[in-house]
């Protein structure tokens, strides 16, 4: 499928590791509590590793393994539960964090001009339709009133 | 008064371009109802009881008078010809359509005004004292924090998605009138020991359904910190304010449920780490402070003495003049209420003729500037002693000047039934009967500060919890019920209102209230006010006599 990734589309071909199915070979990304119950095994994977972040859960549990961490998702379940805006935050800002930062879930697109000032990097449609509404997006406002990470 | 830069022009422009777009993506079905909404509440677009509302910033409600022509501009060409101005020193329309909404942000946005986040679970209009700069008890001038904190506020890219909504005052004088006390984050500027100015901070204030009185979190912040300790405050609340509830979403639930010490802790802890790349710099206060620098003032007002011969020889006038103006730090200058508290009107509107007369009477009398107050009136800050009389006989004749500011009659009153899709009761009518039985100035004024708050609902809009009388309506069984309190205050002794008992039945709230005056007048002490005698004799005496053989709702 396709994403936006620094502003162009993409092709991505991560794979969603879902809490009981079996790792798989390639670039894969599991739950931030399937990162903590198998971090050994997947610190041996072939690939790249990539973390899924709910608002719940809390950034600083990984913080000390973002090295080895190439993709953080930031799921939205609802677009009004704005946490992750703070985990892209603190990822960015506080941990440093290089690696790719992808919203997925249902984010509007009209949030990801926001979304991009605080770190988000990558954003991967709810429909295929958004791809350029997304591009489009990024470029809502010209000017900003206060600093965040961009 | 703070004058737009290219970038703040072109924010406001960009934002009325980016909601027309959204609007009509929805109108075409490309957005659905749920994110709509969303969207069009961070723009000030409620979808109310009869037609959307729309809520226009009135930042610390200063207004030029170019904007409050454009108000009366669309008050006429897109309302029903009046605006309501609110307890955020905001102004609303009752009456826009829908798809001409991002018309009235275009027209909005060429005069230096927008309605960015003036609804939603977002930072809201950041509010401070009305009578800032030119009062005599300041220990700054808190509007040039207030626009800081209103641009750090605007489009923030982190917190535009918070629990609840999320509100802060500023407040630069020793008397508190800003309710800085009931804000999610009330901001003081104060003196420390060295005699250096900076700020108190004030966490987890609020009305609504759960009134709580704000604790100091931070007795003495340097001003370089203003903003860091804020985006310290607005992260921990964005990550841990809860969200499971909307009820106890607000930020004065997780100081509760966290204690203000824990809350604290994380607060501190946060702000250690990111203070030191967040400072504000004095060349950047410096330049905001040149925005409200003081206008200019004719050095011997003072010297006229026709404003004391036309009170001797005009009772009326003096009568306006004790109650409708306030000293100024300048000699010879007055502050100016307009009453926006006819005995006729709801409290709080305005009509398109009286606006297009204020902008004229404020270009003439006060520098062309206006401002509104939590109490939903409007003030002439730097009218010259001289011109007062003049003033007053205009105002007079606009329905601008009955003399009753800080009076029983100057209700704070939500839109009510009438207007809200939240509200469970009336509230612009209980006011109307309320005006009419208190129709006698004299005894208005022989009861003097009094403080009636009423809202329509629990969401307490126009803070009944914290008037000296609070009333508020409910619904029971399909029926308007009002719930009575008596002994609130959103000054520098805040309190909450106290139930004086059971509900009373709508055709009983005028009796309760002119009840509870008479017990007043036959039992305060010389000079005692009204809330000093509940203070002193408690709700006892005023319960009596309400509830005498009285038929009320169970409860």
């Amino acid at each position: 499928m396709q994403i936006i990734k620094d502003k162009q589309i993409t092709d991505d071909a991560w794979l969603t590791i879902t809490d009981d199915a079996e790792l798989k070979a390639g670039d894969i990304s599991v739950s931030l509590a399937r990162w903590k119950k198998d971090k050994q095994l997947l610190l041996g994977h072939n690939g790249k590793i990539g973390v899924r972040i709910g608002p719940a859960d809390s950034v600083e549990d990984i913080a000390a393994d973002l090295d080895h961490i190439q993709l953080i998702e930031l799921d939205f379940p609802d677009f009004a539960d704005g946490r992750s805006f703070s985990h892209a935050w603190l990822l960015r800002g506080r941990y440093h964090y290089r690696g790719e930062i992808r919203a997925t879930g249902h984010y509007m697109p009209d949030q990801v001009f926001y979304l991009s000032r605080v770190g988000v990097n990558a954003f991967k449609p709810e429909k295929d339709e958004h791809l350029p509404v997304i591009i489009n997006h990024l470029n809502d406002f010209t000017v900003t009133y206060q600093p965040s990470i961009n | 008064m703070y004058q737009y830069n290219d970038t703040d022009q072109t924010l406001v422009n960009e934002r009325a371009a980016q909601f027309k777009r959204q609007t009509e993506q929805f109108l075409k079905g490309e957005i659905s109802e749920d994110q709509f909404r969303a969207l069009r509440l961070r723009n000030g677009l409620y979808i109310q009881t009869h037609a959307p509302m729309l809520r226009i910033a009135v930042p610390y409600g200063l207004l030029n008078s170019k904007q409050i022509r454009k108000l009366a501009y669309i008050a006429r060409q897109y309302d029903k010809n009046y605006c309501h101005f609110t307890t955020r020193q905001n102004v609303q329309f009752n009456w826009p359509k829908l798809e001409e909404v991002p018309d009235i942000l275009a027209e909005l946005a060429s005069v230096q005004m927008h309605a960015i986040q003036t609804s939603g679970n977002c930072m809201r209009n950041t509010t401070s004292d009305h009578l800032a700069g030119v009062c005599i008890d300041e220990i700054e001038d808190p509007r040039p924090y207030c626009e800081i904190i209103r641009q750090w506020t605007t489009l923030h890219p982190e917190f535009d998605y918070l629990p609840r909504k999320f509100k802060i005052a500023v407040s630069g004088a020793l008397h508190d009138r800003a309710a800085t006390q009931f804000h999610d984050i009330g901001v003081h500027l104060v003196k420390n020991d060295a005699g250096e100015t900076g700020f108190r901070i004030l966490v987890g204030g609020g009305l609504g359904r759960t009134p709580i009185i704000g604790q100091v979190i931070k007795p003495y912040l340097e001003k370089k910190h203003l903003l860091s300790y804020l985006e310290a405050i607005l992260r921990i609340y964005n990550l841990f304010g809860r969200r499971d509830n909307k009820y106890k979403a607000r930020i004065k639930i997780l100081v509760k449920e966290s204690g203000l010490e824990k809350f604290s802790e994380l607060v501190e802890r946060e702000w250690h780490l990111i203070r030191d790349n967040l400072e504000l710099s004095a060349d950047r206060i410096d330049a905001m402070k040149a925005q409200f620098t003081p206008p200019a003032y004719e050095p011997d007002a003072d010297r006229d003495t026709g404003f004391t011969t036309h009170q001797l020889e005009n009772p009326a006038f003096a009568t306006w003049v004790k109650y409708n103006t306030a000293a100024h730090k300048i000699a010879g200058y007055r502050a100016a209420f307009l009453s926006l508290k006819a005995p006729d009107s709801p409290p709080g509107d305005m009509t398109d003729t009286q606006l297009d007369a204020v902008a004229d009477l404020a270009d003439q009398y006060s520098f062309g500037e206006i401002r509104s107050t939590h109490r939903q009136n409007l003030i002439f800050a730097d009218v010259k002693q001289a011109d007062l009389f003049a003033l007053w006989q205009q105002l007079d004749a606009l329905k601008l000047a009955t003399p009753n500011i800080g009076t029983v009659t100057d209700m704070i009153c939500c839109p009510g039934l009438d207007f809200c899709s939240l509200a469970n009761a009336g509230s612009i009518g209980v006011a109307k009967e309320i005006n009419e039985a208190l129709d006698d100035m004299d005894y208005i004024h022989d009861i003097g500060d009094l403080k009636i708050n009423m809202s329509g609902c629990m969401n307490g809009c126009a803070h009944q919890s914290v008037g000296h009388i609070g009333i508020l309506g409910v619904d029971k069984k399909g029926t308007e019920w009002y719930q009575l309190t008596l002994g609130g205050s959103s000054e520098n002794q805040a309190a909450i209102g106290e139930r004086l008992g059971p509900a009373v039945a709508k055709d009983q709230v005028t009796n309760a209230i002119t009840t509870i005056l008479d017990v007043y007048v036959k039992q305060r002490l010389a000079d005692e006010s009204f809330l000093d005698m509940v203070n002193r004799v408690g709700i006892m005496p005023f319960k009596q006599q309400v509830y005498k053989g009285q038929v009320y709702a169970d409860n």
